[in-house]
């Protein structure tokens, strides 16, 4: 088979399904075992030699029979399709379109897998003032040209530590909103801990959206969770996250959860979040550097199964009626982000900017606090002119590792703070996220592929 | 067909040419925020 053809598609088996997959079209095809068999071999210009490889295998005519099915797709190209470059319609130069706000650099909870030193960012704990809040606005407004649609995200630490700020910066969207015609959402993520009536109330009346940090089953929540004084919180925060949910008619949130190398079941952890009552889920894998929390290669086997329960549980809960949204599972293969998104990916640094408590600029929040990522600020805009360019070229055409990826086009080449913090280079991705990331896919495609075929 | 069923109407190839402007939700692909993954964002302008 030529080896170059071989790029071009991606075959794997989950959920007892032989899947192709072709890259460069983004077509899931479910196939027969013959085919997924003569996949090792086809290149589209070797019928003979496929029929001489499944001779003895398969009858001689049901090959035949496949082979034209494979080159009816290849006609229709949603087999071996073209390579995509650079579309003219990644532009040169970003646009600045999303901020987060780093409102608090200071927390009140103290979660043990923390990025951001329970708050600190590696400096000291503080308070974003409203001046730099209000400045940050202005600057998206600035910088984000033509585009209609901007995102500010309250951050932190904990940003309901710091409501004043988050009321002041809302307030002031809103009244920029009415005279430059822009739409901003907003989001807040939040640990919960704060979370009272007012805020609810507040937040509710404000359509903020919000994403609400657990850790899934209260051992796993208190054991990784605890507040500053070291206090269980789970009780107080499900409490909490209940009441602000069934306030907001079950809408407009995303629960997240954080497994590490202590829960590598986190399916039950998914498990209790839906048992709990909430139906907007994610579960992210921790990314810790030379910690006991730490996930490693050799854990891979174990979360590769609990994958495959986790997408097992998923469909369960589905045909029960009883369905959830697993956020990396929600796919819609037919109508997907175009290219330029696909190359732009997260964003981060010519996109998507982080601003500090004290009003630096990073490329992104997981940044923070890395000095020679430092922008400028929002009083003086971005003084560094170069990163911003770097980042945005940084995408899955021109990482070695990323270009010839099955991959490429859904993860869109991972996550740069992590490439950085492993790699010391944001153009070698992060193996483990890589692998948790495919594996992630091959079951989201599965997902989505059942699902179909069950309609 | 008999051996293969396409779960999708797959349009990547088709925006090639079009697409990129850019009102699309961001998506952090971080671990810590909840809209990692590119491919699986909504197109703003097919919502």
């Amino acid at each position: 088979m030529n080896k170059e053809m071989q790029k071009k598609i991606h075959k794997f088996v989950q959920n007892g399904m032989y899947i192709l997959l072709d890259v460069n079209s983004g077509a899931v095809h479910v196939v027969d075992k013959m085919i997924y068999d003569m996949m090792d071999y086809f290149d589209g210009e070797n019928d003979a030699e496929v029929q001489k490889a499944m001779d003895g295998m398969y009858p001689a005519g049901d090959v035949q029979e496949a082979l034209g099915e494979l080159h009816h797709l290849m006609e229709i190209q949603q087999l071996f399709a073209p390579d995509i470059d650079v579309p003219p319609t990644f532009k040169a130069k970003g646009l600045v379109k999303s901020l987060c706000l780093m409102t608090a650099h200071d927390c009140n909870m103290r979660c043990k897998y923390c990025f951001g030193d329970t708050g600190e960012y590696g400096g000291e704990r503080q308070m974003m003032s409203k001046e730099v809040g209000q400045a940050a606005v202005d600057y998206i407004i600035d910088h984000s040209g033509p585009r209609k649609h901007c995102e500010i995200d309250f951050f932190g630490g904990e940003p309901l530590i710091n409501m004043p700020l988050v009321k002041h910066v809302t307030e002031y969207v809103r009244k920029r909103e009415r005279e430059t015609g822009k739409v901003f959402k907003l989001t807040l993520t939040t640990n919960g801990l704060a979370l009272n009536d007012a805020n609810i109330q507040w937040l509710n009346d404000n359509n903020i959206s919000l994403v609400l940090s657990t850790d899934g089953r209260r051992e796993t929540h208190d054991n990784m969770r605890p507040d500053a004084g070291g206090n269980p919180t789970y009780d107080k925060v499900m409490a909490n996250f209940r009441k602000c949910v069934d306030s907001r008619n079950d809408e407009n949130y995303y629960m997240r959860g954080t497994y590490t190398a202590c829960n590598l079941d986190f399916t039950k952890d998914v498990e209790a979040m839906a048992d709990a009552g909430f139906d907007i889920l994610s579960m992210e894998p921790v990314v810790l550097k030379d910690s006991p929390y730490a996930l490693t290669e050799d854990m891979l086997p174990e979360i590769y199964a609990e994958y495959d329960r986790l997408t097992e549980f998923y469909l369960k809960r589905h045909r029960e009626g009883k369905g959830f949204f697993f956020f990396h599972f929600n796919m819609d293969l037919s109508n997907g982000p175009c290219v330029a998104k696909r190359l732009s990916g997260c964003g981060a640094g010519h996109e998507y900017y982080a601003v500090a408590a004290n009003g630096d600029l990073y490329p992104c929040h997981q940044f923070v606090g890395r000095d020679r990522y430092r922008l400028g600020d929002v009083f003086s805009g971005v003084q560094n002119q170069e990163l911003p360019q770097y980042f945005r070229q940084s995408h899955v055409l021109n990482k070695p590792k990323c270009v010839d990826c099955w991959a490429r086009f859904f993860c869109s080449g991972g996550c740069h703070a992590n490439a950085d913090l492993f790699n010391e280079d944001i153009r070698i991705p992060y193996d483990m996220g890589c692998a948790i990331q495919k594996k992630r896919l091959e079951c989201a495609l599965a997902v989505q592929a059942i699902l179909a075929l069950e309609k | 067909m008999k051996h293969i069923q396409t779960v999708n109407q797959p349009s990547l190839q088709l925006t090639k040419n079009s697409g990129g402007c850019g009102e699309c939700q961001a998506s952090c692909q971080s671990a810590c925020k909840t809209s990692c993954t590119v491919g699986n964002q909504v197109c703003e302008s097919k919502k």
